[in-house]
């Protein structure tokens, strides 16, 4: 029999791990995390279809490269499909996603309703967000709902998983299982309120917070440093966020209209001036990923590679941050294996067996 | 995470894509159509000590009523009193009467001007300038908070999480809710076990 990957139930890759000491999910990312290893997570571009070859395609090139995948919830509130619906198919295929729910477009009875099913199927990790505001997205004319925000978000999500509870006291029969997170972004004003306020959030249940796009990193130097000072790092896994820009002219127009993503001016003259912009864009990434590995107190990274997905794991090869581990990869069981070899022919051969020669062949 | 597209945004594309006519609203979204100036509402902010010290004199005398509000009915009150609540916290503070007020823990920025209703403190789309991700204009409510509770002697209340809003608590009058729940609070104390 062949050697059992890590973080793998044996009776089946889309069942839940078994329960751990100290952990409150029984997913892949919590582990690793605990275990005190780099872990990397990346984001998965919704697609506009109905179509789950279309999830499973874009989730197969980060086979191996990758703990955890973001399934994004309608973010920049544009349409796409939802984040229940790419977890549901993630999990059946063994992967670890995690689901991000926004408070924009569901009020807390359907939230609630969401975590457990999410829950029951396997998801084992949630990230609680605000979400972007609906004039940003395709359908400007939607009511925005945001009846809870990101931290009563997180803190109903605590409630349920610990006190076994809904938001209105009501007993839960089975708690979900899960493992929290929060996005933080070090890069927007108030600068100063931003590392109390991931206190806040800790408080409120956050256990692993993924970052806003990281491109100056003296600024997050710094907020990491008061974070350190406050205890933040040892309460939480802080997920670095960083992804490849595609060119300098991107660069200008994120800066300009995506609020909260901070560049600053020697980024986009370093891609002004490189010869081929989409590599340099990468290889910017790579040595920021460099930078912020070092930095006391950065468990790990989140790679967002909108629409560069394929580069996603040339950005984590490069950058060495998995040291040799390998994060968990689907594989084809042996028994599977062995079927597939006996009996793939008769997907290909274009014999069109009568009953009658069936019948002479097996005399 | 915010999404990021190379080009032009979904939302530029529906607007090029509605039907054009000669009417075009002045502002960019409902919200900053009914609220067109900051002044008072920034003023606030910029003296919350004062406010805080003003406050806590005007919660101590509402609580000194009590019997009196009690006489009368609580209910039968609460017309008068929300009448001049909305006004005075209005004009104030953009006040948008949730009925259970915290600008006390917010730096007397009253967090549902916040366009996302944020209750907890801001979120990542605050501009460089400090001003909103929604309303380009209107410097941050949150920005503002902070600010405002730096001034306050119990500034650090911004600090505690809130709970979610009680949306059937809306246009009641949160002065004569606190009021009734001290009273409470001040009997219980008094005489343990009396009331339970």
């Amino acid at each position: 029999m062949t050697a059992r990957q890590l973080d793998e139930n044996p009776a089946g890759i889309h069942l839940p791990l078994d329960p751990l000491p100290g952990h409150t999910s029984r997913g892949r990312l919590e582990r690793v995390l605990r275990r005190g290893e780099f872990a990397v997570t990346t984001e998965l571009n919704p697609p506009d279809s109905a179509d789950p070859e279309d999830v499973y395609n874009r989730a197969k090139i980060f086979d191996g490269w990758v703990d955890a995948i973001n399934a994004v919830d309608a973010s920049g509130a544009n349409c796409h499909m939802s984040s229940v619906g790419i977890c549901a198919l993630l999990t059946r295929m063994g992967y670890a996603p995690i689901m991000q729910i926004a408070c924009r477009d569901k009020n807390r009875i359907a939230i609630q309703g969401d975590v457990l099913g999410g829950a029951a199927m396997g998801v084992a990790n949630m990230l609680c967000l605000t979400g972007d505001g609906v004039q940003a997205g395709d359908q400007p004319g939607a009511k925005p709902v945001f009846d809870l925000d990101s931290m009563s978000l997180l803190e109903t999500c605590r409630i349920m998983r610990d006190n076994g509870k809904f938001l209105s006291g009501r007993k839960l029969t089975t708690p979900p299982q899960i493992f929290l997170g929060c996005a933080v972004n070090p890069f927007a004003p108030p600068y100063d309120f931003r590392p109390i306020h991931l206190g806040k959030k800790i408080a409120a249940g956050a256990q692993f917070a993924q970052t806003q796009y990281c491109f100056d990193v003296p600024m997050f130097k710094t907020f990491m440093q008061k974070a350190r000072d406050l205890g933040h790092t040892e309460k939480l896994f802080l997920l670095c966020g960083v992804g490849p820009l595609a060119s300098a002219k991107t660069a200008k127009w994120i800066r300009s209209n995506v609020p909260g993503i901070h560049i600053p001016d020697a980024v986009i003259k370093r891609l002004e001036g490189a010869q081929d912009q989409k590599k340099e864009g990468k290889q910017l990434c790579i040595d920021i990923i460099n930078e912020v590995k070092e930095i006391p107190g950065v468990a790990g990274v989140h790679v967002m590679a909108y629409r560069q997905e394929e580069y996603v794991a040339e950005i984590v090869d490069e950058s060495g941050v998995l040291k040799g581990r390998q994060p968990w990869k689907r594989e084809i069981r042996r028994d599977d294996q062995m079927v597939a070899d006996r009996l793939d022919h008769i997907l290909h051969d274009e014999i069109t067996e009568t009953q009658v020669d069936m019948v002479k062949t097996a005399h | 995470m915010s999404d990021k597209q190379p080009t032009v945004t979904q939302a530029t594309l529906v607007k090029k894509a509605a039907p054009k006519s000669d009417y075009k609203p002045a502002d960019v979204s409902p919200q900053r159509r009914v609220q067109r100036t900051f002044a008072v509402r920034l003023w606030s902010i910029r003296h919350s000590r004062l406010l805080e010290w003003f406050y806590s004199r005007f919660a101590d005398v509402f609580l000194l009523l009590h019997p009196l509000w009690k006489g009368i009915g609580y209910g039968r009150v609460e017309a008068p009193v929300k009448f001049v609540e909305k006004r005075v916290k209005g004009f104030m503070f953009d006040c948008r009467m949730c009925g259970q007020c915290v600008l006390s823990s917010t730096g007397m920025s009253c967090p549902m001007n916040c366009p996302k209703q944020l209750r907890n403190g801001p979120c990542g789309g605050v501009r460089a300038n400090g001003n909103c991700e929604v309303e380009p204009d209107m410097p941050c409510v949150w920005v503002k908070a902070w600010e405002g509770s730096r001034n306050m002697v119990h500034g650090d209340k911004i600090l505690t999480v809130q709970k979610p809003v009680d949306q059937s608590l809306r246009e009641t009058s949160a002065w004569l809710r606190v009021t009734a729940q001290s009273a409470a609070a001040r009997e219980t104390t008094q005489n343990p076990g009396a009331s339970s």
